[in-house]
């Protein structure tokens, strides 16, 4: 089996076999991390650069740190500062930096579909850690990872993803993944945070909570950007917990042993309730943080293994 | 001085027909359609050029409504010279331009420089249209008079829909005390903000701020309001969807002053030719559904839709090789207009006198000038074009200044052999 991509732009490409190919070694840097000398060569002798067009903390470290496990020299840039201020274009910058010979490329961007363009125009492997509303690839396998350790099999599972689908590429993106390892996917929010045509997807759509997470496996919980909390999408943050905060009533309707998941960062209050995002028993929210350092290791390790092999290689 | 153009297949708008004849061209003008063996003999005998067409498709000119040339403001984009050379070689005979330009066309100074600068750079005939309010911001209207006066064919803020309804229904009942044609964008505004693509799954699944068909609709329902109140001449320039099509019906059995037209780019092209992220494909209005393209297909067919146009809109690589939502709207389309609108005519949509019906004849008919019609004493602007030759399109032929066409790569049949605007060969193809 291949991994027949040279990039990792998004999960829409990818097939499910790949999918796994990608959750069973990052299964083996679990154990890896977990050990005393967290520390591997998977990477080495390549350089690895981390470029933020937009503000991150969590992903940037996850990466960061996933590649320094692996020995790769990494290099964050946050590009807010430098030469997006002076006017350079998205194509400049991204010539400029493979003038650098990177071997790997980690891009997060506000605009959908500005990774894709980027990737166009560089040699090395690029993973696209966020472009718009488009898509957030690591973040759906390192869910598809934490579902799988926590239920055992990562397909027939019963998935509710609640809240702002519309502007959230974590959804789109769990929702390609979920779907294509033939999972029952259930979205649950506001209309006006459902993104248009969604029906055509293959999910279901509701509009209650208690309806949506009947018998659910795995309870997603999406963050709400505050800047869409008042009048424009939804008339107030306390109308918006009051109907789709989770809380152990809401949660009540899901199965006994259902899992509760959160990207990060909550809003602690607004989509979800403190007392639920704690319960070690329900909540799997810091074992997904855990995953996203395995799950990043084994994505650029696959990646790197391509650019070493030959085209005829990859294709193969 | 004539010339004989014979052995033609000669495409007749007006007529409707598709016959094997001959044009005799005395000066700028056409003096005789030929289409009786011996009569052919007979101009034959006197004409001072003979031209054999090898049974090739010879049609009026195109009325190209709604072309973008860059000047003032953006030379460097596309010029009345390239303009010029492009619709010569796209066999279009008259360009009626767009005052979206920098600064925009809106008093009768800046018109009588466009006038004089297309007169001395394209081969082509160069009809203006002005703006309708001044800066096209939508506050107070130009003087249409004097515009009319100087020379404009009709008056548009193009893209910039007038947001304030008082101040377009002001505007539409001067215009029509003056009898002036007003080219409105059927769109609602705030609905279409900042959209980039039709709202629908593959809007959803590339995560691009979207814009429902509706709001042509709304935008529709709207100016038609307007023309009941006003009564003004109108003209949407380009209708997108199927939703606004029973609006656009029902004004014109009403009896309102009203036509309509569309872009090749919406009928040849549908949503999912953006693929992934392919800023050629981003237009004003968004490409739509194919459901909706077909129904405007089928609108063009059966007349409702009049006129069928470029909307050649230059864009330079550097404002298209941006993040999707950041690039610029359009694409030039004077050269590909021809080949394109061929597609429709080899699906069995249309049949080649109707196709140039919204090509050629309509939109002269509605701006009132002489030509686009093949008959005596029309103005001997025609193009010589071979409907079948299959080409693969490929941008860096195009002579626009801008090669931003969404073509670039396909496959194309038909293409344009010869040009001639007021009897003067201006394009033949070696």
């Amino acid at each position: 089996m291949r991994f027949s991509h040279k990039h990792l732009l998004g999960i829409e490409p990818l097939a499910p076999h790949e999918i796994s190919m990608i959750l069973d070694l990052a299964e083996r840097y679990v154990d890896l991390n977990r050990g005393r000398a967290k520390h591997g060569d998977a990477l080495a002798g390549l350089t690895q650069i981390n470029m933020f067009f937009e503000n991150s903390t969590r992903t940037q470290a996850s990466f960061e740190l996933a590649g320094m496990r692996l020995g790769a020299d990494v290099m964050n840039m946050s590009m807010q500062a430098s030469s997006i201020k002076k006017g350079e274009t998205l194509i400049d910058t991204a010539l400029t930096l493979n003038a650098m010979h990177p071997d790997l490329l980690v891009v997060r961007h506000p605009h959908s579909g500005a990774v894709d363009l980027l990737a166009q125009k560089v040699n090395c492997a690029v993973l696209n850690a966020g472009d718009g509303r488009h898509e957030h690839p690591t973040q759906a396998l390192l869910d598809a990872l934490t579902i799988r350790r926590a239920k055992g099999r990562l397909h027939r599972l019963s998935v509710a993803i609640c809240g702002d689908i519309a502007h959230s590429r974590v959804a789109r993106s769990n929702i390609l993944l979920l779907g294509k390892m033939e999972n029952r996917v259930k979205l649950i929010g506001p209309p006006t945070l459902m993104p248009a045509g969604i029906a055509e997807f293959g999910v279901e759509v509701y509009q209650d909570m208690a309806e949506g997470l009947q018998d659910v496996d795995v309870v997603m919980m999406l963050r709400l950007q505050k800047e869409r909390m008042d009048g424009g999408f939804i008339p107030s943050e306390r109308e918006y917990y009051h109907r789709f905060g989770l809380d152990a009533q809401k949660l009540a309707h899901a199965k006994p042993d259902a899992i509760v998941m959160h990207p990060g960062p909550m809003n602690r209050g607004v989509e979800i309730d403190g007392t639920i995002a704690d319960d070690i028993n329900r909540s799997v929210i810091q074992e997904q943080v855990e995953m996203g350092v395995a799950v990043r290791m084994a994505a650029m390790d696959i990646l790197a293994r391509n650019l070493r092999a030959t085209p005829q290689e990859v294709l193969a | 001085m004539t010339t004989l153009l014979c052995n033609a297949r000669l495409i007749d708008p007006e007529a409707g027909t598709d016959s094997i004849g001959a044009v005799l061209i005395h000066g700028a003008e056409i003096s005789a359609v030929l289409t009786d063996v011996s009569e052919i003999e007979g101009a034959r005998a006197r004409a001072a050029h003979i031209l054999d067409c090898g049974g090739k498709c010879l049609a009026p000119g195109i009325v190209d409504l709604g072309v973008k040339v860059c000047e003032p403001g953006e030379r460097h984009k596309e010029s009345f010279g390239s303009a010029g050379l492009a619709a010569a070689a796209g066999g279009v005979t008259t360009i009626i331009t767009r005052p979206d330009t920098l600064p925009a066309i809106d008093t009768p100074e800046t018109l009588e420089f466009i006038r004089r600068r297309a007169n001395e750079a394209a081969p082509v005939h160069v009809l203006p249209m002005a703006a309708l309010t001044k800066g096209r911001e939508g506050r107070e209207m130009t003087e249409i008079g004097f515009l009319l006066d100087a020379g404009a064919v009709a008056f548009s803020d193009c893209d910039h829909v007038v947001r304030d309804t008082k101040v377009l229904s002001r505007a539409l009942t001067y215009a029509r005390s003056l009898g002036a044609l007003v080219v409105g964008h059927p769109q609602e505004p705030t609905l279409s903000a900042g959209a980039a693509v039709t709202s629908g799954k593959f809007a959803s699944l590339r995560g691009l701020p979207a814009v429902s068909p509706m709001a042509e609709r709304m935008g529709m329902d709207r100016d038609i309001a307007l023309l009941e109140m006003t009564g003004a001449r109108y003209h949407a320039d380009q209708i997108t969807t199927a939703r606004a099509l029973p609006a656009l019906e029902r004004a014109r059995r009403n009896g309102l002053d009203i036509t309509a037209g569309a872009s090749i780019h919406h009928l040849t092209l549908n949503e999912l030719d953006v693929a992934d992220y392919r800023t050629f494909f981003k237009l004003k209005p968004p490409l739509r559904s194919e459901d909706d393209r077909l129904a405007v297909v089928e609108a063009l067919a059966s007349g409702l839709i009049d006129t069928l146009s470029s909307m050649h809109t230059p864009q330079d690589e550097e404002s298209k090789r941006l993040p999707y939502e950041e690039a610029a709207s359009g694409a030039v389309g004077l050269e590909t207009l021809l080949p394109a609108a061929l597609r429709l005519v080899h699906a069995g949509h249309l049949d080649l006198p109707a196709l140039f019906r919204a090509l050629s004849l309509n939109p002269a008919k509605r701006l009132g000038l002489p030509c686009g019609r093949l008959s005596k004493g029309a103005p001997a602007d025609l193009v010589l074009f071979d409907p079948d030759t299959p080409f693969i399109m490929d941008r860096y032929t195009l002579r626009s200044k801008s090669r931003n066409t969404p073509f670039d790569g396909q496959r194309m049949q038909g293409r344009v052999l010869a040009t001639y605007v007021s009897g003067q060969q201006v394009y033949g193809r070696e």
